[in-house]
């Protein structure tokens, strides 16, 4: 990969890193701070989808709809008119496990329309499920809503939410998907040979397998990577058909979602410390330092057992979500301008992003996948003077990417 | 701009976390069972196969190579044994004819010495033969003649005559 687009992603990386934080930060501050409790809903506008006729459009709103996990898949249209895909609801509540479709919440997503199982009362504001408060505020709305310069939270309780939303639809969707593919590409090798040259499918994916096993597996973790190329496939093309479904219209946001890439580089977090061999460990609790700095060094090497991961975790979220939300602000550059004449700019923006996008798709897909060798190289790699240096370096400048 | 939405965009949702635990470690299992395993392997068996063509094609490439030398090696030796054959053979020959040459010249030679000696010989008990006959028959002729003349008396005075002739004459 050529430095230009490094540079570009790194600088990506860090504006939304950045940006992360400053919401993390703003929104600790809000919680600190007392808040009143609020009758009015802060959203009058918001009431159907965030838009009303002739009102402004919140753009941020529309932006983080597509980019937000949803409890039905949402095709097109709005409000009661919207045509949307209901999508099974299960909760844990006080009173047990509560299953229904999203459809009985008649696409409201402000908290009006309440649904009652096992005794337990539900809500969706703004596709999270709240209990219920025992009547309606003056709008309608069973949550009760604080607010701090038009900032709002919601007081009410939450149950456990294990629901198959859009996301988890979407996921269940590439796992068939992949298994359908790959499995079907391994009964290739057996009713057509292994002597006989690859066609179809298989003549798009085994270069693929062949660039993972070669150039990730064996380039980063060495002698002993056989083990671990399973998982950097499956990894890999997880990743890839994911960010690909993502950039297709009505595909579901997956990648860019936090909870995601949470348990993609959980799982690399553990499989690289499962794996450790003793100079792994030494070099983390017995640095080659004078030992007068191991205080500090010893404190640092155990913070970069996970801040590797957390890099993995916050690296393909926050690509993947920063190029939707950069697609869908161009489009909105139309509704904020109220012109038709923003339109060939935006159009011409968006495609250009969305081309990006398509690059970016593949290429945090390989970086997730070359980063997890990388680091798993690092802790099986026999350290011997001063390569050892050299590959924790190399992971360390990596991760920083 | 509303923090509430965002919020919710880098709060790990713990259902998805849930699902795709699950989801990602049944993939890991099946695809891992079904489609790596099998898929990996035979990507290897066929670079085996491919690297073990090329060895033996090498192999046999050398083998070859190994031969065609050998073959013009034998040849040269073949040729080299055969003009020194012929080389041997030309010389025995010409030592053959020139012994055989000198053989029956000495042979011819000595032939015609004992040849010659033969005739010599004969030639000269054929002269001393004629000698001995021409003797005695000049003696038998002398004989005869002095008998025929001194056969009468008036020859004899004749002879006699012709004889004291022949003194005067001296």
């Amino acid at each position: 990969m050529n430095n230009k687009i490094n540079t570009f992603k790194k600088f990506f990386d860090i504006c939304l890193l950045m940006f992360l934080l400053f919401i993390g930060f703003s929104n600790n501050l809000l919680a600190s701070e007392p808040q009143d409790e609020i009758t009015e809903p802060v959203h009058a506008t918001a009431n159907e989808h965030g838009h009303s006729e002739g009102g402004p459009v919140d753009i941020t709103k529309v932006a983080f709809e597509h980019i937000l996990d949803a409890h039905s898949w949402h095709f097109w249209g709005e409000g009661h008119d919207a045509v949307s895909a209901p999508l099974p609801v299960i909760l844990k509540g006080s009173n047990g496990i509560a299953c229904f479709m999203s459809s009985e919440f008649h696409h409201d997503t402000q908290g009006i329309i309440v649904v009652e199982k096992n005794g337990d009362r539900f809500v969706n504001f703004e596709e999270k499920i709240y209990y219920a408060n025992p009547t309606p505020n003056e709008y309608g709305q069973y949550v009760t809503l604080t607010a701090e310069e038009k900032e709002v939270s919601v007081v009410n309780e939450t149950p456990l939410d294990f629901s198959i939303t859009k996301n988890v639809t979407q996921m269940f969707i590439s796992v068939a998907l992949l298994f359908w593919l790959f499995t079907s590409i391994a009964k290739a090798y057996k009713t057509q040979g292994i002597t006989s040259a690859p066609k179809g499918k298989q003549s798009f994916f085994e270069p693929l397998i062949v660039f993972v096993r070669d150039d990730i597996a064996k380039g980063n973790i060495g002698q002993s990577s056989d083990k671990y190329v399973p998982y950097l496939l499956t990894v890999f093309f997880m990743i890839l058909v994911n960010n690909v479904f993502g950039l297709v219209p009505i595909g579901a946001n997956l990648t860019g979602n936090i909870a995601f890439t949470l348990v993609l580089s959980v799982a690399t977090l553990i499989i690289t410390n499962i794996n450790g061999n003793k100079n792994y460990w030494s070099h983390i609790f017995f640095p080659h330092a004078p030992k007068a700095i191991w205080p500090i060094l010893i404190p640092i090497e155990i913070v970069g057992i996970v801040t590797k991961p957390f890099a993995l975790m916050i690296r393909l979220f926050a690509n993947i979500t920063a190029g939707h939300i950069i697609v869908i602000s161009l489009v909105g550059l139309i509704f904020v301008f109220k012109t038709i004449y923003i339109a060939p700019v935006s159009v011409a923006f968006a495609l250009f992003i969305d081309v990006l996008e398509c690059l970016v798709a593949i290429l945090q897909a390989y970086i997730f996948t070359m980063l997890t060798a990388l680091f798993i190289g690092s802790a099986v790699a026999d350290h011997n003077g001063d390569g050892a240096h050299d590959s924790d370096d190399k992971a360390m400048e990596a991760a920083g990417h | 701009m509303n923090l509430f939405i965002l919020a919710s965009l880098i709060e790990p949702a713990i259902g998805l976390i849930f699902w795709t635990t699950i989801t990602f470690i049944l993939l890991l299992v099946l695809l891992g069972k079904f489609a790596w395993k099998p898929i990996l392997n035979a990507i290897k068996t066929r670079e085996k196969g491919i690297e073990d063509a090329l060895a033996s094609a090498e192999r046999a490439l050398n083998d070859m190579r190994e031969l065609t030398s050998n073959n013009e090696k034998n040849l040269a030796e073949a040729r080299a044994a055969r003009d020194i054959l012929m080389k041997e053979a030309r010389e025995m020959k010409d030592a053959i004819i020139a012994e055989a040459k000198t053989k029956s010249q000495s042979e011819a030679d000595r032939i015609m010495a004992s040849a010659r000696e033969q005739i010599m010989n004969e030639k000269n008990a054929a002269v001393a033969e004629l000698k001995n006959q021409v003797a005695t028959l000049s003696i038998e002729i002398a004989e005869k003649i002095l008998r025929s003349e001194l056969s009468s008396d008036e020859k004899q005075k004749a002879l006699v005559n012709n004889l004291m002739k022949d003194v005067n004459l001296n």
